[in-house]
């Protein structure tokens, strides 16, 4: 499978995540959002691995070039679960706070 | 065309669209639910490059436990399903003819890299995405942050609970 079908699906989903984080007020599907654009990079990184792995690959069958992104995506997953458990404990104190999970609310930290 | 060019074809679609979804769902539970959907999506693509234990993590860490996290947020909040006030029209309207840009530019720029011009993705083989490898290079050569995450979610756990206490 060529690399570059892979980049295009990678690009298509990060833009879906860049629209819906341009459009949508909720803060909560702003934030599924962001995570959706945290998958689509994952995915790159793998294809990107599998494929210098690939050409590797042919030549000794027992090597391990490439495995690095696969750790730096599992580093990432491991990142995206400490951001997740603090920005809900953020989105849940603001709902406290002002009983909406708007984000336009939060304008007042401009003054 | 072969099996493996049907499969990724259809995981392809099956993951835009339902992102596409998450971002048309009205109602913020029914968001989360085609969101879990993506990243079944993207877990199939995991094993069809045979990173196996990468597409299991996806789904425990990410299907299991972050959107179980996010619904729970949400029943917790008791958002109504019209609740959300809507961005002005010419908002959205900006937003998306944004987003389309960004992706026609990249996607531009992408198409006359000649570096990635002919390169392929190894599917189905290899052995780097099985457990074996990839433990050995997790706690040998990154052991030091391996170490370090678990300082970093110590500190989440405690912002957390002061965060969500007060």
């Amino acid at each position: 499978m060529p690399i570059l079908y892979y980049i295009y699906l990678c690009l298509t989903l990060f833009s879906i995540g860049v629209v819906g984080v341009l459009t949508r007020r909720n803060a909560i599907i702003v934030f599924m959002c962001i995570e959706l654009m945290l998958n689509a990079v994952n995915l790159l990184l793998v294809a990107f691995s599998k494929m210098y792995h690939g050409a590797a690959y042919l030549n000794s069958p027992t090597t391990t070039i490439g495995i690095d992104a696969q750790i730096f995506v599992f580093f990432i997953m491991v990142v995206a679960a400490a951001e997740v458990s603090v920005g809900l404990a953020i989105i849940v104190m603001m709902y406290r706070n002002t009983h909406s999970v708007d984000i336009n609310f939060l304008n007042r930290l401009k003054n | 065309m072969s099996t493996l060019e049907i499969l990724f074809y259809a995981l392809s679609a099956f993951a835009i669209v339902s992102a596409i979804m998450v971002l048309v769902s009205k109602n913020p539970i029914h968001s989360v639910l085609w969101l879990i959907l993506v990243f079944f999506a993207i877990s199939g693509h995991y094993i069809l490059l045979n990173a196996q234990f990468l597409a299991i993590v996806n789904i425990i860490v990410y299907a299991g436990a972050i959107m179980v996290l996010f619904l729970f947020v949400i029943m917790l909040m008791n958002v109504k399903k019209d609740s959300e006030p809507q961005k002005q029209l010419l908002v959205k309207f900006t937003g998306v003819i944004a987003g389309g840009s960004f992706l026609t530019l990249l996607i531009a720029l992408v198409k006359q890299t000649s570096q990635l011009q002919g390169k392929q993705v190894l599917l189905k083989e290899g052995t780097i995405g099985l457990i074996h490898p990839l433990g050995k290079a997790l706690f040998s050569d990154y052991v030091v942050p391996f170490e370090i995450s678990s300082v970093l979610f110590l500190s989440a756990m405690v912002g957390a609970v002061i965060i969500g206490k007060k």
